[in-house]
């Protein structure tokens, strides 16, 4: 199908712009450029045939599978859901012709083989029918589309009318996702919130999700306070950004201020690679190396550090976004113009005063929004946490000491979300509904630190227009 | 002399003996260069290049764009020096000393030798803290009350205290075009130098900013050496004691004011001044 539809594309731009040419050379000027007849032409030919064959199997197998189940005899109608998949399984396998061997032919009741065998003839055409029909739609499009080309036809303009058109509707879809995506994640908080207070989740100090499946289980009816979650991200997020805040700014300031275009070129491609390294391998590196060498090293001080602790996530997790927080500052950096460089150093200023007086001053609101598109990213990282600061809430208390012992296992809301829709899940139950909940406050959190970012952004660069 | 530019100049001996301005004989030169040449990579720029520059004057350079007028100017703060690919060679000295010497202080040169650019640029702080900032960096005032006192008196002899008086905590960046390029002035002033250098410090203003600054750089010139690269004529006739003329690299003539604008003795210089070329 997608074959003909090329073929037919392409068959009508020439036709178009043959018309086209032909009636430039025909009778008088033509508006636009032949080229944009063959434009014309092959856009209204492509945009039904690509609807056909986006709509046409999804009608067509819905239409094919209840002609299927309609002629099964009355004794093998599936019950239900389960069943009638089950069945269709079959027929489909059937149909499909895989099965040869006359034995396991003959496993299948004789109702499921006639069955398949009408499935597998009205599949076949379907596809014809579908070609045929796309034929059709073709041609007529192109007729209908042809009967518009004149000398005084636009073609130009209506060809960027038809672009546009296709540019909204993408744009559409880009921005209709994430508002679905919000809207489904809100929607299913509120059934969370129905079930689990508002205040118990936000508020609650105790996080233990496992509620009973049936009601004769033994096991605790859950708790969803929240906070233990709160103060685990925050506590890995506050050592990444330890790392990657310091780190990622000093080598932008490096490669914007100091390196020579040899070692930017050497240096840039390998911060580069480093953000370029799955999040995954920074997790078993933070789990398998760095998370030991911290028990070796607190051990040797005497300290009690758990296997896998808050400080081995964060260190790693800072590593991981040190390219994005120095690829961003750079940016910011380098926004500053040279004019101000220049008027710093020619008051006698050395480079290191010049930077430390007027650059980072100057690109200070850009620093800072790269500094909390940072944290968004941290919040939001998953893997490094899963593999290497545990899953167990961390107990809260008030001893602030104890809460926020970077040396022990910690979890956090991105972890419990994954944890939470691991494995075969209820859709009902609080439990699932909780990692929506988590998966809201998040959301909200990291949309707000954006946005703050990206208004600074904005108005820095604002001012330096 | 450049080799080339001497076989296409038929009154090359008017450069061999130039009649001496009479602006230079009041007194010693401030600035004197001999043989500076520039290279940007391979590219040479300025071609060996001498001239001599009076104190308490304004001196001017002219010439079409891309003469290598701003390239010579950036020399004599070593500017230049912050462009990794320029190389300058040949000699400039200030009051007889030689300011590429490896032994001298590049900071404590350009302490000395103050620039104003083409565009205002004046830092994102306050006018305060703008004007104060070239005497922070040098430790020329160690109290609060000193640092106000220059900042007051720079701001004053740029002519831009009254203007702004109320307002110093205000950022210098929400001053008008003029008021930035004064505040610029009164930043290169605020640290005492010599030597000021101006990079058409007006191209970016309109005809009222121009008058007022193009005022200023007439008061300023009692007690500075003030070279100013401009493209306008009139603006190097009206403030201007000395005039050099630039063209693709070279300095084709040099003298007093007066005598470049009625009496021009080099054929370029008479058709960049009657507008033919440029
Ligand atoms: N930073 C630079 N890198 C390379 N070439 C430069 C640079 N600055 C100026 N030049 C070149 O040097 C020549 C002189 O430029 P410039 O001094 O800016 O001229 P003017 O100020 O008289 O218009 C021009 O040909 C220009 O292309
Ligand atoms: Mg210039």
């Amino acid at each position: 199908m997608l074959v003909l539809v090329a073929v037919l594309v392409v068959l009508a731009f020439f036709y178009g712009k043959s018309r086209g040419s032909a009636l430039g050379t025909a009778g008088g000027k033509l508006h636009s450029l032949p080229y944009y007849h063959g434009y014309f032409v092959a856009l209204m030919v492509a945009i039904p045939l690509l609807m056909l064959a986006v709509a046409w199997p999804a009608v067509s197998a819905s239409f094919i599978e209840a002609r299927a189940l309609a002629i099964l005899p009355a004794d093998l109608q599936p019950a239900d859901g389960l069943a009638r998949d089950a069945v269709m399984r079959d027929i489909r396998l059937l149909a499909s012709g895989v099965i040869s061997d006359p034995d396991r032919l003959s496993a299948y009741p004789q109702g499921v083989r006639a069955a398949a065998a009408d499935f597998a003839k009205l599949n076949w055409a379907s596809g014809w029918l579908q070609i045929a029909v796309g034929l059709l739609v073709g041609v007529g499009a192109a007729m209908l589309a042809s009967r518009k080309l004149s000398t005084r036809f636009r073609a130009r303009n209506s060809v960027e009318r038809i672009f546009l058109t296709v540019l909204i509707i993408c744009s559409a879809v880009a921005i209709l996702t994430t508002v679905g995506i919000v809207f489904s994640v809100i929607f299913e908080t509120l059934r969370f919130f129905a079930k689990v207070p508002v205040t118990e989740f936000l508020f609650g100090t105790q996080w233990s999700p496992q509620t009973a499946l049936r009601a004769d289980q033994v096991g605790s009816s859950g708790a969803f306070g929240a906070v233990p979650l709160f103060i685990g991200t925050t506590l890995v997020m506050l050592i990444a950004m330890c790392v990657a805040g310091p780190i990622g700014l000093f080598a932008a300031i490096y490669m914007a201020e100091y390196a020579s275009p040899r070692a930017r070129s050497v240096a840039k491609p390998i911060l580069e690679v480093l953000a370029g390294i799955p999040t995954v391998v920074f997790g078993f590196f933070a789990a398998l190396s760095v998370a030991p060498l911290i028990r070796r090293w607190g051990e040797s001080f005497g300290l009690e550090v758990a296997s896998e602790s808050a400080l081995a996530a964060g260190i790693v997790m800072g590593v991981m976004i040190i390219p994005f927080m120095s690829s961003l500052s750079d940016d910011v950096i380098n926004a500053v113009p040279q004019s101000l460089r220049d008027g710093s150093y020619a008051m006698g200023a050395t480079r290191s005063e010049t930077v430390k007086k007027v650059v980072l001053p100057a690109a200070l609101p850009g620093i800072v929004s790269a500094f909390m598109l940072s944290v968004s990213r941290a919040v939001g990282e998953t893997m490094i946490v899963v593999m290497a600061a545990g899953l167990a809430a961390h107990a809260v208390s008030w001893d602030l000491i104890e809460t926020f012992n970077p040396l022990q296992a910690v979890t956090t809301v991105t972890v419990q979300i994954a944890t939470l829709l691991v494995g075969d899940q209820e859709f009902e139950s609080a439990k699932t509904l909780s990692a929506f909940a988590l998966g809201f406050v998040l959301f909200f959190f990291t949309l707000i630190l954006n946005m703050i970012a990206l208004r600074v952004v904005a108005r820095f660069k604002e001012q330096y227009d | 002399m450049d080799a080339a530019v001497m076989d296409t100049d038929k009154h090359h001996e008017a450069i061999m003996t130039p009649a001496e301005p009479l602006i230079m004989k009041q007194g010693t030169p401030k600035i004197v260069t001999k043989d500076v040449t520039v290279h940007y990579g391979e590219k040479q720029a300025i071609f060996p290049l001498d001239i001599s520059i009076p104190d308490r004057a304004v001196s001017s350079f002219i010439g079409p764009s891309g003469c290598g007028k701003s390239t010579f100017l950036r020399c004599i703060n070593r500017m230049n020096d912050t462009i990794p690919i320029c190389r300058v060679g040949g000699k400039i000295t200030i009051d007889g000393s030689d300011i590429y010497d490896p032994d001298l202080d590049v900071v404590q040169l350009r302490a000395r030798v103050g620039m104003v650019f083409q565009k205002p640029n004046p830092f994102p702080k306050s006018i305060m803290e703008n004007v104060a900032y070239g005497p922070r960096i040098h430790g020329m005032a160690q109290s609060k009350t000193d640092i106000e006192e220059i900042v007051v008196n720079s701001l004053k002899r740029a002519g831009l205290f009254e203007e702004v008086k109320d307002r110093l905590d205000a950022p210098g960046t929400g001053l008008s075009g003029g008021q930035q390029q004064r505040l610029c002035i009164a930043r290169a002033i605020a640290v005492n130098p010599d030597v000021i250098l101006m990079d058409e410090p007006c191209s970016a203003l309109d005809p009222i900013a121009t008058a007022r600054i193009e005022e200023l750089i007439d008061e300023l010139r009692e007690n500075y050496c003030i070279v100013i690269v401009t493209h306008s004529m009139q603006q190097a006739a009206r403030v201007s004691q000395l005039t050099a003329f630039f063209h693709l690299g070279t300095l084709v003539e040099v003298g007093d004011t007066e005598a470049i604008f009625t009496n021009p003795q080099e054929r370029r210089t008479q058709d960049y001044i009657m507008g033919r070329f440029g």
